[in-house]
């Protein structure tokens, strides 16, 4: 998977007329031989909600960690709103952090935990009571406030740790893995509760996860990092539907990579052949399974013929695989279930068939 | 359902009877002793009266020891946690790679006997010893400083020197219980370093604050040897009138006596400290 600088820095360039609120420049790390990121460069606009998504050891808390200051980057440089950041201590940075563990104080209760960054800042008594009680309306824990922290829950844990952090007005909210220790249902709710806190109140969010589905429900933007390298950076749509390489494709979500042969502009995938504006040679295709579709009359559709191996029940619908001819499985997502070892027509839409960038070196 | 109520009483057995042996019977002997007198031969008479506590009670000697030793102990205290606390917290913040090598820097003199780190104080201290030679060598005094040795400043600098270990491992115990979340976390709301001692590293380093002090106070404060080596008459604290009681004197109702009135300090100041340290768990 190796990048094009080229088109990496054309997809991450802010649009031309808003000057970049939180900009990342030229940041690598490097922990002794050890290369954890590699010259990222990224424009957050105020206001957004900036997803960083990766594996483990793709250097995405890494850069969470040199934004806060916890961590230096041994190259580049941070400017918030055009002034310097990473020359600050974390303790002068506009910047506050979730951390995955919520790092309440255990000897404070919540009244005070929220007060903290008030109080070491010197901010009036009446004001800073007001302030906290205030944040902690906003996430519905005003009456948790004499409780400790090992008296609330792991979600009541995690709205404390919001009401703390924004109780200061931070220009940047950074969020590392916050929802990770929720289970599946609370998690969903408080992904649909961050989002409403973030649009009313208008702070800038960057928020880390491994997960894609949460990155793709929560954010503005998504910025996949794979191997301390920005892989691809888009909005939810853009890099789901258009991924430029097989690991943004199999990435986010579950995708058929189809090798081909390129031909005078015409694709031939042995299955069958399309249209393509890609040059000449071999390359890989991205097809979403959700893409294929039992074939109806419909035209201007890509149909073949396949023969359903298994099916997996997943509720809303059924994963099949697909035998075509020449042995290529494919994976469908389909509304309908269709009884294995059946013979069918199946059509796809010839858009849906994104060439990958990374396609031609034969990888993925 | 019966062999295991015999296991169970296989596995507490041993430490039950231990405890009854070696701790409640001496115990009630010594309480029962408190209670007799000396005859006339210096016979142990074997009738219960409160005589002993009379004379502990009124006769100065014995209440100014006691506080003679606690004060000593509280000095001592003060002390250890003056030079223990920022050990530890270097030791658990700051020494990096050398952390293991300082850590058995701190535990090695332990391994080395009390007596031999009381003596090296000795030779320190004494009238030709290593501090006035070097002190009268470079001309600071002109005569060797007789406050050194046979006086409470030697008791407490040597006392001090035994147990500072004493409450560095429960502090270094308690600083690396603490996340490093928390003083990330601390920072990274506006704290200044030393705000992030004061509101968060300290308080929860307290119960590791609390169990080393109390083990060097209650040590300190029981302690026979150094009293005994570098003390001199103005520094005989009560372990020694205790030692002498059922020692040379052969006074063993009015040693018992004074044994009990030790006990009940020391019980008393064990379990408010305890009621502290619980009171500063949160984890």
């Amino acid at each position: 998977m190796s990048s094009r600088p080229a088109a990496v820095e054309h997809s991450i360039a802010a649009p031309a007329a808003e000057p970049a609120f939180l900009r990342i420049e030229s940041v690598g790390k490097s922990f002794g031989t050890q290369r954890v990121l590699e010259s990222i460069s990224l424009d957050i606009q105020r206001g957004e909600f900036l997803t960083l998504l990766g594996e483990s050891g793709s250097g995405k808390t890494t850069l969470l960690r040199i934004v806060a200051g916890f961590e230096r980057a041994t190259a580049g440089q941070i400017l918030l709103e055009g002034e310097r950041l990473d020359t600050l201590p974390p303790h002068r940075r506009p910047i506050h952090t979730v951390f995955q563990s919520y790092a309440l104080f255990p000897h404070m209760s919540v009244f005070n935990n929220v007060a903290y960054g008030l109080r070491v800042r010197g901010c009036e008594r009446a004001e800073a009571k007001s302030r906290v009680e205030a944040a902690l309306a906003k996430v519905r824990m005003e009456s948790f406030a004499k409780h400790f922290p090992r008296q609330i829950s792991g979600g009541q844990k995690q709205r404390v740790a919001l009401a703390r952090a924004l109780v200061n007005r931070p220009k940047v909210l950074l969020l590392d893995e916050p929802l990770s220790a929720l289970d599946a249902n609370l998690r969903v709710e408080m992904q649909r509760e961050l989002k409403v806190l973030q649009q009313d109140l208008g702070i800038t969010f960057l928020f880390v996860t491994h997960d894609q589905s949460e990155a793709l429900a929560i954010s503005d933007r998504v910025v996949l990092l794979h191997k301390g390298k920005i892989e691809q950076c888009g909005t939810p749509r853009e890099i789901y539907a258009r991924p430029h390489t097989a690991y943004s494709a199999t990435f986010l979500g579950k995708s058929n990579l189809l090798r081909g042969v390129v031909k005078e502009g015409v694709v031939d995938c042995g299955i069958f052949s399309l249209p393509t504006q890609v040059p000449d040679g071999p390359t890989v295709f991205s097809l979403r399974p959700e893409a294929i579709a039992p074939a109806s009359s419909s035209e201007g559709l890509v149909r073949f013929q396949a023969r359903v191996l298994t099916e997996q029940f997943h509720g809303a619908n059924t994963l099949v695989t697909l035998q075509c001819a020449g042995g290529v499985e494919l994976t469908a997502r389909l509304a309908a279930p269709l009884r294995s070892g059946e013979s069918h027509s199946f059509a796809f839409r010839a858009e849906d068939c994104v060439p990958l960038e990374d396609g031609s070196q034969g990888k993925g | 359902m019966q062999s295991t109520r015999w296991n169970a009483l296989l596995v507490t057995m041993p430490p039950f009877a231990w405890i009854t042996l070696f701790l409640f019977l001496p115990y009630c002997l010594l309480f029962c002793y408190s209670f007799w007198t000396l005859g006339e031969f210096q016979q142990i008479l074997h009738h219960p009266t409160l005589t002993n506590y009379a004379h502990l009670f009124t006769n100065p000697l014995y209440l100014t020891v006691i506080f003679r030793s606690l004060r000593i102990a509280f000095s001592v205290v003060l002390l250890s946690l003056l030079i223990g606390y920022p050990l530890a917290y270097f030791l658990v913040f700051h020494s990096g790679r050398y952390r293991h090598l300082l850590y058995q820097a701190v535990i090695i003199p332990l391994w080395v006997s009390y007596l031999v780190r009381a003596y090296a104080w000795k030779v320190i201290f004494g009238n030709e010893g290593v501090l006035n030679t070097l002190l009268l060598w470079s001309h600071a005094v002109n005569h060797p400083l007789s406050f050194l040795l046979y006086s409470p400043f030697a008791v407490i600098v040597t006392l001090t020197h035994i147990y500072v270990p004493f409450v560095v491992l429960p502090v270094v115990a308690s600083l690396e219980k603490i996340p490093r979340e928390l003083l990330e976390s601390s920072s990274d709301l506006g704290a200044r370093p030393w705000q992030t001692f004061l509101r968060v590293i300290l308080p929860l380093s307290l119960p590791g604050v609390i169990s080393g002090a109390t083990l060097a106070f209650l040590l300190s404060f029981g302690d026979f040897l150094a009293p005994l080596l570098l003390g001199g008459p103005s520094s005989v604290m009560i372990a020694n009138i205790v030692a002498n009681l059922f020692g040379a004197d052969y006074n063993w109702p009015l040693g018992a006596a004074v044994a009990v009135v030790i006990l009940i300090i020391v019980v008393t100041i064990l379990s408010i400290t305890q009621r502290l340290e619980r009171r500063q768990r949160f984890a």
